[in-house]
């Protein structure tokens, strides 16, 4: 019973959600374009499935997956797993935080790999390339992004170093590989950024930052709370065109050492 | 033998392929509805959606069971990192284990639901909707519709209401504004309004992107560089938030939307690649809201 109540909430608030844009798109087709739309009942079926999907998938995470990261996030970053004892010392020895790093890294990429957000982009980024972009390919990549932001978020927080800095050589390493890589890859790189941090990743990463923010000692949780969704949304630009420039480089290896065993 | 040899592929080379026919119809739809929308095969694509609606359920249920799996592996990863720390780092039993089993299957339908009604409902609008707004040639109305569709579904988006909340309380602690509950409101709600204005125009910058066909990195590295000076001049206390607004603003509901309609705009218009320009509208959503962010603290704290 209690869960069916959850449940309705959450499909009201999704529904609240999707609100905007059915007022929206609505209202264009009426007053603007004044055309029907074809197959209205699919879209609208369409539509139905997307917002209960969603309510089932939030319903779910919030049953099951968000409480238990929450409490792991809590738990590795709790003194008295890292140091032992329940009183830290005074300054933080960013080697003891080990388990933490490699927490962040994890569950950036398995958040990232069940982020609906980037499923779709995936799919529309397959189907526009003709398939030259493989869907699993794209998302594997840009859940690598995620894992070495996350952790090295979570190591900004436990050696209190400036956010900014990090973003500014994110963004001088994003400068220099979109002068080198292929054209055609750039805008969904860039898009890849923006998707990944959405309905999964937040809420779990957010507790993870908070959570070692206000454990650290010397760290202000309202100082270095933040940052963590800004190094997931910074390093898959990087880790796509990264991996675009690899593409482009194992390509003309290949040609060349063909040309080569040609030639002889 | 090498007869045998010929007919043999041919017999198996045609199976599948007639198979895959099927079952790229009932998959597709979205290439389907996207005819629709070019005037003159109205026919053609209803012939299509009737014929989708005569499989019987014998051909539907491994496509169902196909989809399910997909979701399965979605999934995966989440429940190996749990497991794994569980039992090998943190060492204590699961608490509730029936009832985290229960949720990874709500979250598997759902997945299997979401992604149906993409390529049902979603992806179909979305290109409509830009296909519609390019045929009607009204510059005015299709930039009309997506700065609203930028900002209205961003105001009401809720990890920015959470965000700006939080950033409200963080900035009345800090003596930056006055920490009776007014004031906290009128701040988060600015924070919000500057959010949502910030999507819309990032919206309405990419669509004339894709429009005029201007090479996205000049604008994303130019909104890098402003990204750095206003961190300069901006409080500190601001600069964490604005940088984690970028992130939050654009939803599960949105991102699928914008895509078609940039992709939809990109492939309606002769000379534009639907990868080249099509993409990229929800790189500006993300970008922008940074520098707004900056913005509005600059202008509330000084």
């Amino acid at each position: 019973m209690d869960f069916l109540m959850d449940f309705v909430k959450i499909l009201v608030a999704t529904g609240r959600d999707v609100l905007p844009i059915i007022l929206l798109i609505g209202g264009f087709q009426l007053l603007v374009l004044r055309q029907p739309i074809p197959h209205l009942g699919r879209v609208l079926l369409g539509g139905v499935y997307v917002v209960i999907g969603l309510a089932l998938f939030l319903a779910g995470l919030e049953k099951a997956l968000f409480p238990l990261g929450k409490i792991m996030a809590a738990q590795l970053s709790d003194p008295v797993f890292i140091y032992g004892t329940p009183d830290p010392p005074a300054l933080a020895d960013w080697t003891a935080y080990g388990w933490v790093y490699l927490f962040g890294a994890m569950i950036g990429f398995a958040t990232t790999i069940a982020e609906p957000s980037l499923i779709a982009v995936a799919y529309k980024a397959s189907e526009v390339s003709m398939g030259t972009i493989s869907q699993w390919g794209l998302r594997i990549t840009v859940a690598i992004g995620v894992s070495v932001g996350i952790s090295l978020g979570t190591f900004r927080i436990v050696t209190g170093t400036p956010l900014y800095m990090y973003i500014l050589v994110g963004y001088v390493m994003v400068i220099l590989l979109t002068l080198v890589s292929p054209k055609n890859i750039i805008a969904l790189a860039y898009d890849s950024g923006g998707v990944t941090t959405s309905t999964v990743t937040v809420p779990l990463v957010a507790a993870l930052g908070l959570g070692l923010a206000s454990t650290v000692p010397g760290r202000n949780p309202a100082l270095d709370g933040f940052g963590l969704i800004a190094f997931a949304s910074l390093f898959p630009i990087i880790s796509v065109l990264g991996y675009a420039q690899l593409a482009v480089w194992m390509t003309h290896r290949k040609t060349r050492t063909a040309e080569k065993t040609y030639a002889v | 033998m090498t007869v045998f040899h010929k007919s043999d592929n041919a017999l198996t080379k045609k199976k599948p392929d007639f198979r895959m026919q099927k079952v790229h119809q009932i998959l597709s739809h979205s290439d389907a509805d996207y005819s629709g929308w070019l005037p003159d095969r109205k026919n053609d694509n209803n012939c299509i959606t009737d014929n989708g609606h005569q499989h019987d359920t014998m051909k539907i249920l491994p496509i169902i069971f196909q989809k399910i799996k997909t979701a399965l592996m979605d999934l995966l990863p989440i429940i190996v990192v749990i497991a794994f720390f569980q039992l090998v780092v943190i060492r204590q039993p699961l608490p509730q284990l029936g009832e985290v089993i229960f949720g990874a299957l709500l979250v598997v339908a759902g997945l299997v639901l979401f992604v149906q009604g993409l390529e049902m409902g979603l992806f179909p609008i979305g290109e409509a909707m830009a296909y519609a707004l390019a045929r009607k040639g009204s510059l005015f109305w299709l930039l009309v519709f997506a700065f609203a569709l930028g900002f209205s579904t961003t105001i009401a988006e809720p990890a920015l209401i959470a965000v700006a909340a939080e950033a409200a309380d963080i900035a009345g602690k800090g003596g930056l504004i006055h920490p009776d509950q007014k004031s906290l409101t009128t701040y988060a709600l600015g924070l919000r309004i500057s959010v949502a204005v910030s999507v819309g125009l990032a919206i309405l910058v990419g669509v004339i992107r894709i429009l005029k066909g201007w090479p996205i990195h000049y604008l994303i590295i130019g909104g890098y560089v402003v990204v750095m000076l206003m961190t300069i001049i901006a409080p500190e206390e601001i600069i964490g938030i604005a940088y984690d607004a970028g992130g939050v603003t654009t939803s599960t509901i949105t991102v699928p939307l914008v895509a078609a309609l940039g992709v939809g705009l990109a492939s309606s218009i002769q000379g534009r690649s639907p990868l080249l320009d099509g993409f990229g509208l929800i790189a500006f959503a993300s970008l922008l809201p940074m520098i707004f962010v900056m913005g509005y603290g600059l202008l509330i704290f000084n």
